[in-house]
């Protein structure tokens, strides 16, 4: 081995970013460009926002690791990712109002291919809870037509892909405790608080 | 991948290639992703990025060729100021100097980090063959660049 790429000067970051940005924008003309990401500062820690042509597939909490996230994007749903802000600019915008307390109801194309069967039903429930208001478990589980499928509706809502956006932070126990919660307890209750307040 | 894999292809475009060494990047990147979901599972990513960064530096290297040479002056031996993080640095000058097979093994190798049987794959011949041209290259970059073994005026 040889000593002397220890001089090797590291990539500036500024030079990578732009390159990825140039070649973001080519895939996209090219169609190559199958999930597009970027982060999101909020109240509850940067969110990890991925979205496909069809819409959000998936919003992340730091707690999830965003680049295990990535990972499994690239997996499940295809490897051509590429942070590209632009595609997800209108995302972005509701978010910054909802933590800003001035939107209560998201307008944006979902893409739920991450969430199938029962689960997916359970999400497509969940937007109907309205800003401001909680529902237990079980009363989650009437409404989608299995009042003893409890435990199901709370996997559906761990396993939310978009936390936040489809909120099953407003799905609380029957005893009116929170709950577990995908980006936290603390974040659960944060949103809570925030929309309660608002 | 763009993320764990673009720095290193980048330095690997810039040793080979200097400053058209970003458009090689570009393609290399969309080339793969191009090709990505057709990799087989488990294959080694950093080694395939270096192979297809490989083939587009060579495209380059002969495109190159083929424009004619505003002077038939041989590159001026690299100053030692400067900056030496810089990508003008000395390191880079005198990577360009040496033949392209001791520039790729090298690249390949110690910049890329591939173990000489994958270098052997990508250029041909044998790892063997691979390691020589390499130690070639790390004994020419001691004398042009550490200035080791030669008299210093």
């Amino acid at each position: 081995m040889t000593d002397i790429f220890t001089d090797l000067p590291g990539i500036e970051e500024g030079t990578m970013l732009r390159l990825h940005d140039r070649l973001a924008a080519t895939a996209t003309e090219a169609s190559l460009l199958d999930i597009a990401y970027r982060t999101l500062d909020t109240p509850v820690g940067a969110l990890l926002l991925a979205a496909t042509e069809k819409g959000l597939l998936r919003v992340a909490y730091p707690i999830e690791d965003h680049d295990a996230v990535l990972e499994q994007l690239a997996t499940r749903v295809s490897p051509r990712v590429l942070r590209a802000p632009a595609r997800l600019d209108l995302v972005a915008s509701e978010l910054e109002e909802y933590f800003a307390g001035r939107r209560q109801r998201f307008d944006l194309p979902l893409d739920l291919q991450l969430a199938h069967g029962f689960r997916r039903t359970v999400l497509s429930r969940l937007s109907e809870i309205g800003y401001g208001e909680t529902l237990s478990y079980a009363a989650v589980a009437t409404a989608v037509g299995n009042p003893k499928a409890v435990r199901a509706v709370g996997s559906a809502c761990a396993t939310n892909p978009l936390p936040v956006v489809v909120p099953c932070h407003r799905v609380v126990r029957s005893d009116g405790t929170m709950g577990q919660y995908a980006g936290g307890t603390d974040v659960k209750r944060v949103l809570l608080r925030m929309e309660r307040a608002a | 991948m763009v993320t764990e894999h673009g720095p290193t292809v980048l330095r690997v475009c810039r040793a080979l290639l200097g400053s058209a060494a970003e458009d090689a990047w570009s393609e290399t990147f969309l080339a793969a992703l191009r090709a990505y979901p057709d990799l087989p599972p488990g294959s080694n990513v950093q080694a395939w990025l270096v192979t297809v960064a490989h083939r587009k530096a060579i495209d380059q290297l002969r495109a190159e060729a083929r424009r004619p040479l505003p002077t038939a002056d041989l590159p001026e031996r690299p100053s030692r100021d400067g900056d030496p993080g810089g990508w003008e640095s000395d390191l880079w000058a005198a990577l360009a100097q040496l033949p392209l097979k001791q520039r790729q093994t090298v690249v390949y190798h110690h910049v890329a980090g591939l173990p000489y049987a994958e270098v052997a794959q990508i250029l041909g011949g044998t790892p063997e063959a691979a390691r020589r041209a390499a130690a070639d290259g790390i004994a020419a970059l001691r004398r042009t660049y550490l200035n080791e073994g030669a008299p210093d005026d």
